[in-house]
């Protein structure tokens, strides 16, 4: 396994009707790291993201995801490929006819053999680590608040032990408290994780919380990279459009 | 505007318009492969499949129960006026019974499915993609067709011949209460030229039509899920669209299937 990278992209053009969503890219993404992609909206990040996951594929070139060539895996094996990702969406994505306990069960029961009493084990410290209560985990999605909401979405992205998590604008919908709650749990399940190559991705146009937060940070305009340096170099960079993102 | 540019743009929509039709035929027949596909692809969820019978069976038994006691006792009401002007008043048990069993049972049953059951899907599944449910159980690896469309369609499919089964019993009894009770008809008369006029190829038309009927509202109800496109307007679109088309579909099958099961039943 590439010791460097957790996820690249090699000569990646995506192409939708007469539209360029991504201008050929070539990079890769630290093994072990946060990583943020950043950039304006329609700059192509989501659409990167779903590439990654193997849920669009690229029009030319490779993704290239823990060694595995993803655009050249048949169905099957991609859907078994995906085990390794969790993903956090932007409105937490659970599944609304299930409490909170069913939607972090819902993978372990799906992909592993483990019983209710290690499923329940399981489940309960996953939603202890992201601070939801016993009695917050009877409730159904539609009786959380936003930031509960995304802590059980992060749980249930940590159940299989993935390898890398993704996600899709985390805090967007959230006050500045909450948002900076969801981050601090994102870095401190990183941390946690870290000593297996875990591997954070997401994706924000929040410059304040990715700079406090991110290893490293990937910016986009228009379906190209306009640089991929780590925090430290990205704060003192010239480039004008990222000064004028970071002035916002 | 000139009456050539008139005529041109009257050309172009109408090209705009085959063509789109013709994308939605190839989108559905897509879905209808797919769902084909991830029937017979293991792991068989036969949990979801009988809550799927459940919901639809067990929840529309009561407006089926309403709908059918009533139409069968005003067919033999109707069927009394018109027949005893000719002293045939006691063929309205036969006439009642076979009316049901070939089509009121499994088209009425459909019309009542298709409201209540092909509009709760594509709400649902709609609902679940305008949230990124969908999304969310693709990338755990789950395929979205085997888990929401394969347990709807085939639960459609097993509790509509069922639904129209409960129709026809409560049907008949409904003209029975009319026929026997009301109107006197002699009981032994009634239900022996039902014995008469009656064979089992009837029942079985009505089943083969109920079956295929469940699977047509299934899949049209599922489909218009899947395809949801933008917010709540998205989710109210795909179900009227789920009730309507699962409607008409079923009344013009049934002019097909009942000149087909008429050459080999």
């Amino acid at each position: 396994m590439s010791e460097k990278y957790s996820v690249e992209f090699r000569n990646l053009v995506k192409v939708f009707g007469d539209s360029v969503i991504l201008d050929n890219l070539n990079f890769g993404i630290h093994r072990g790291k946060i990583t943020t992609i950043l950039g304006f909206s329609g700059a192509g990040k989501t659409t990167l993201m779903k590439h990654i996951l193997g849920l669009v594929m690229p029009t030319e070139g490779e993704v290239i995801v823990l060694d595995q060539v993803i655009n050249h895996l048949g169905e099957l094996e991609l859907r078994e490929f995906r085990r390794n990702f969790g993903m956090v969406f932007q409105y937490a994505a659970l599944f609304d006819f299930l409490t909170s306990y069913e939607n972090v069960a819902f993978p372990l029961r799906e992909f592993t053999k483990m019983n209710e009493d290690e499923i329940r084990e399981k489940v309960m410290g996953l939603l202890e680590s992201v601070g939801i209560s016993p009695q917050a985990a009877k409730r159904l999605p539609s009786e959380l608040s936003g930031g509960m909401r995304k802590r059980v979405g992060l749980a249930r992205g940590l159940a299989l032990d993935p390898h890398i998590m993704l996600y899709d604008e985390p805090t967007s919908g959230l006050d500045p408290i909450t948002t900076h709650t969801v981050y601090d749990l994102m870095r401190d399940t990183h941390r946690r994780n870290e000593h297996r190559g875990f591997t954070s991705i997401i994706i924000s146009h929040d410059i304040h919380a990715t700079l406090k937060y991110s290893d490293y940070i990937v910016f986009m305009e228009k379906g190209k990279v306009v640089e991929h340096l780590d925090v430290e170099t990205f704060k003192k960079s010239e480039n004008p459009v990222i000064r004028r993102f970071l002035e916002l | 505007m000139s009456i050539k540019e008139i005529a041109e743009s009257r050309v172009i929509d109408l090209g705009d318009s085959v063509l789109r039709q013709l994308k939605g035929l190839g989108d559905f027949t897509n879905f209808t492969l797919k769902t084909i596909f991830w029937t017979f692809k293991p792991p068989f969820r036969l949990k979801l499949l009988f809550e799927q019978m459940y919901f639809m069976g067990n929840k529309s038994v009561f407006i089926i129960f309403l709908t059918s006691i009533f139409t069968g006792a005003v067919f033999a009401f109707q069927i009394y006026l018109g027949f005893k002007a000719i002293n045939a008043d006691s063929f309205i048990g036969p006439i009642v019974t076979i009316a049901l069993a070939k089509e009121l049972a499994p088209v009425l049953s459909g019309l009542v499915v298709a409201g209540r059951c092909g509009a709760a899907m594509a709400a649902q599944i709609g609902s679940m993609k305008v949230t990124e449910q969908i999304d969310a159980l693709e990338v755990m690896g789950i395929n979205s067709y085997q888990y929401l469309a394969v347990p709807r369609i085939l639960g459609a499919m097993l509790s509509m011949p069922l639904l129209s089964g409960i129709f026809l019993l409560i049907g008949y009894w409904g003209s029975w209460l009319i026929g026997v009770k009301v109107i006197q008809i002699d009981e032994m008369m009634y239900t022996q030229k039902i014995g008469e006029f009656m064979n089992l190829g009837m029942v079985a038309e009505g089943i083969i039509k109920a079956t295929v009927f469940g699977y047509l509202i299934g899949i049209i109800g599922t489909y218009q899920g899947f395809n949801v496109t933008g917010g709540a307007e998205g989710v109210g679109k795909g179900t009227n669209m789920a009730v309507v088309w699962g409607m008409i579909t079923v009344l013009v099958v049934d002019f097909f299937l009942t000149s087909f099961l008429a050459k080999i039943l």
